[in-house]
């Protein structure tokens, strides 16, 4: 009993920062429609400045006052983030969005790790809480029953702004129809600057007052981001309400998960909310997103098979790549040979993302069920090479077909976001069942067979197989169900009056795209000889849709162009400069600001297009 | 001659307004119906439940001698219903063309393909589908260049393209220039007469109703209150209050 009552207080006074944070996100996505991934680096940023600024500043008034101070630093900066970028980009696909706030969050924690260092940074205790209050003969932190207080009393204090001030209404009213708001005559702009400033607050917030509580390091971002995520869908997007009550549920069921199922803590919580959004697609208080009144870009660029011109061109790539063993060493060899890796894990999520319109953010399940299908075919059964390479990708397809039942379901965010539940669900199996998966220690000796054992032999079998594979997917795209595919993605309307089962097609689909990404992670598992769950980490999901966004969305080439150039410039990146983040993130805000149509959609199909046209002029 | 489609007591409500009660109808093959009413009179509800977009709450509808009512559109279509929208839809990242091959392709069940071109099937019934509705020159335009004119017409080539028994066009002018409007109606007036199509459309232009419906059907909030010929429609008194007004002050001349 008491331990039980000591969890649940424990569990609570997490909740409290959860819902700080979590709020602010789902402010700024009810009003701006954008899912802010960097919503994380703002909470981190907020335990950070906490932890530097009570540092200098003692006292109560120091501590409270630097606490204070954070949280608003932290709204200026969010602030200005959403008037020098976001700004730019309202229009822009969301997919776009979120790549623009993932590339904030990588130069964050570059800046993060240049200003304050690698080390875990713990924020001194709160005056006059740092002692603990006895219950039912536990002892359990004052400053952990601050916060629970904390909690209810933020929820209020946002409810009074939001429903008795006209800002309030103004924000409630823009959640609802901001198209109608700006009709109005209601400076948009500075609503939304507004909007974003107080849910980074609120963000900044939550950071500085977990600074006394938990260790503050440079990955706390990811972390926490993902469990936002959970609490804001399992809440419902747009709802603060919702938001407390979603993250009372989750940090609850943390704290008994490790105490009475330990084995499978880590999953318990995206259970739960793939549990919600099977039952309510919208979440707990979420409503259904009112249609946008202007339709995001029209994609005027009709997609059309290679000419003989353009597949003389494939076939010249090909043939110059299936030459690199002529001019790379074995280290250059295992960097194509990763690059193509990356290919076809790129042109399998394009095939749901561009295709087919499902954005995911799981994608590194597939890689990873590949990739462990593969080496377990081996641990296991002792297959050879060659048969494991089938079992990788069929275990994808498997999971995809699994996986992919529940998303088509849902609609917009929330589909992406229960690819993302699903994912992490994936990565905590492997991560807890040391039996079968090494848990964090990996499978290691999965080395392929000696007639592929050599650099330049594993190089020539990936090739052709991401050749074959990615020949097949593009195949696909432009076949009679690749068309009902995009059929779907175009009008739901339309495409269920002439007779297509959205559903079933874009379930298909999944599994299609599913079997690519574990070919895909099969041949990762052979090439590193080694399995980790690091292979299903939202980085790695992320990686990939920023490769198919790179190379742009509205052609068919995107991903292969997307993919090349981010592992060369992330690899580049690693080995030349010690902030391969900071430059990282800061391209892609650029690519985004630049090119918002991708390198292949803004610079080579234009030219392409060109081309074409003075050769029709020429003939005629 | 036995109908092509049966509505028997349809009834649906959102809440505590009936915006269907109880509405039967019937549409022949060869015979073009209109459906009228004043705004809110429950024209879009009766043909939404008929295509399958709203299950209703009670009611039958038999097609091809089944009932097919809360059925999904899809399945409705598969029977040889063909639908165009009120405000279109069309397939935007398609060329003209491929917004046609694909309701062809659908319809002989070739969807699910995964090889071949899908932009070189259908390929010859789909040009002479565009030059049915005269939009063959158009065929390899981007559909979301269209004019909103064009649009409908491709629609309507989207519409007949599944080889359907029956039409069911919503608004089908809705949104054109009078002079469109007469020229898109007058099209699908003579393809159904041609092809011994069955027709029930939406309408609030009264000059297209009058011209091209051999058959008018009169709904007013939720319910029938007349049917018949058009000239029958027209000197319906019921129909002209509820399109005229009932002003009781006018019927006895005091008025004046």
């Amino acid at each position: 009993m008491q331990l039980f009552v000591v969890q649940l207080l424990s569990g609570l006074a997490s909740a409290a920062s959860l819902f700080l944070v979590a709020s602010g996100l789902s402010l700024i996505f009810g009003v701006t429609r954008i899912v802010n991934f960097a919503h994380g680096a703002f909470f981190m940023l907020g335990a950070y400045l906490a932890f530097t600024l009570t540092e200098r500043f003692s006292g109560p008034l120091g501590f409270w006052g630097s606490m204070a101070l954070a949280a608003v630093l932290v709204g200026l900066l969010g602030a200005l983030f959403e008037m020098l970028l976001l700004r730019r980009i309202y229009r822009a696909p969301e997919l776009f969005q979120l790549l623009a706030t993932f590339g904030a969050t990588l130069v964050v924690e570059d800046v993060v790790l240049l200003i304050w260092g690698p080390e875990e940074l713990l924020g001194p205790r709160a005056p006059g809480l740092a002692g603990a209050v006895e219950v039912i003969g536990k002892r359990v932190p004052s400053y952990d029953v601050f916060l629970i207080l904390l909690g209810p009393l933020v929820l209020a204090l946002l409810w009074l702004i939001l429903h008795r001030t006209r800002w309030g209404v103004l924000v409630r009213a823009a959640t609802q129809d901001r198209d109608m708001v700006a009709a109005l005559g209601v400076n948009q702009k500075w609503l939304f600057t507004g909007v974003f400033a107080l849910g980074t607050f609120l963000a900044g917030l939550g950071g500085a007052l977990q600074a006394p509580r938990e260790a503050a390091d440079h990955t706390m971002d990811l972390r926490i981001i993902i469990e936002i995520f959970v609490v804001v869908v399992i809440g419902g997007l747009g709802s603060i309400e919702g938001a407390f009550v979603a993250a009372i549920l989750v940090s609850v069921l943390n704290a008994f998960g490790i105490l009475i199922v330990p084995k499978i803590s880590l999953v318990l919580v995206f259970l739960l909310m793939a549990i919600v959004l099977v039952i309510r697609p919208t979440g707990l208080f979420g409503r259904r997103e009112g249609a946008a009144r202007m339709s995001g870009a029209v994609v005027i660029n009709v997609w059309k098979p290679l000419d003989l011109d353009g597949f003389v061109i494939a076939l010249a790539l090909v043939a110059a790549a299936a030459l690199a063993p002529l001019a790379l060493g074995p280290y250059g060899l295992a960097v194509a040979t990763e690059i193509a890796i990356f290919v076809l894990f790129a042109a399998s999520l394009h095939l749901l993302v561009s295709v087919g319109g499902l954005a995911s953010f799981g994608h590194a399940a597939f890689l990873g069920l590949g990739s462990y299908g593969a080496a377990l075919a081996m641990k296991l059964a002792g297959s050879p090479m060659l048969p494991a390479l089938v079992a990788g990708p069929l275990l994808a397809a498997f999971g995809a077909a699994v996986i992919g039942w529940f998303v088509v379901r849902l609609s917009g965010v929330y589909a992406a976001m229960l690819t993302l539940a699903f994912a992490q669900i994936l990565w905590s199996i492997a991560f807890q069942w040391t039996p079968v998966t090494g848990g964090d220690n990996g499978l290691l000796g999965i080395w392929p067979p000696p007639w592929a054992a050599s650099a330049s032999h594993f190089y020539w079998l990936t090739l052709a197989l991401v050749v074959l594979a990615v020949a097949g997917l593009r195949m696909i795209i432009f076949s009679p169900f690749g068309y009902a595919l995009r059929a779907a993605r175009d009008s739901d309307l339309r495409s269920e009056a002439i007779g297509i089962d959205r559903r079933r097609v874009q379930w298909r689909a999944f599994v299609i795209a599913g079997a690519g990404a574990g070919l895909a992670g099969a041949l990762f598992a052979f090439l590193k000889g080694s399995v980790f769950p690091g292979a299903m980490s939202v980085s790695t999901s992320i990686d990939g849709l920023v490769m198919v966004l790179l190379g742009g969305v509205e052609t068919v080439s995107g991903p292969i162009v997307g993919a090349v150039v981010y592992k060369l410039l992330s690899i580049w990146l690693v080995s030349h400069t010690d902030y391969s983040k900071l430059v990282l993130g800061l391209v892609i805000i650029g690519l985004v600001l630049l090119f918002p149509k991708g390198i292949a959609g803004s610079i080579l199909l234009p030219r392409l297009r060109r081309v074409a046209t003075a050769r029709e002029k020429a003939a005629t | 001659m036995s109908a092509l489609i049966e509505a028997h007591g349809l009834a649906k409500a959102y809440g505590g307004v009936h915006a269907v009660r109880g509405v039967s109808l019937a549409v022949s093959p060869g015979e073009i119906v209109a459906l009228i009413g004043p705004n809110g009179a429950g024209k879009t509800t009766c043909f939404n439940m008929l295509n399958g977009q709203i299950r209703p709450d009670a009611g039958t509808i038999r097609l091809d001698g089944r009932d097919i009512a809360g059925w999904p559109p899809r399945e409705v279509s598969r029977l040889g219903v063909g639908r165009t929208f009120q405000i279109t839809a069309t397939f935007a990242s398609m060329s003209v063309i491929e917004n046609v091959q694909m309701v062809l392709l659908s319809h002989a069940g070739r969807l699910g393909c995964l090889w071949g071109l899908a932009t070189r099937a259908e390929r010859a019934p789909a040009e002479a589908l565009l030059t049915l509705v005269g939009m063959l020159d158009e065929a390899g335009r981007p559909s979301a260049e269209l004019a909103y004119g064009d649009l409908k017409r491709l629609e309507l080539a989207m519409a007949l393209a599944n080889d359907p028994g029956l039409l069911l066009m919503d608004e089908p002018t809705a949104g054109m220039s009078p002079r469109d409007r007469v020229e898109l109606m007058a099209l699908t007036a003579g393809i159904a007469r041609e092809k011994h199509l069955g027709v029930l459309f939406t309408e609030h232009d009264m000059d297209v109703v009058f011209r091209h419906a051999d058959r008018i059907l009169v709904l007013s909030r939720g319910e029938l209150i007349a049917e018949g010929r058009p000239d029958e429609v027209r000197r319906n008194p019921k129909v002209q209050a509820v399109y005229l007004g009932e002003g009781l002050a006018y019927r006895d001349g005091r008025a004046r």
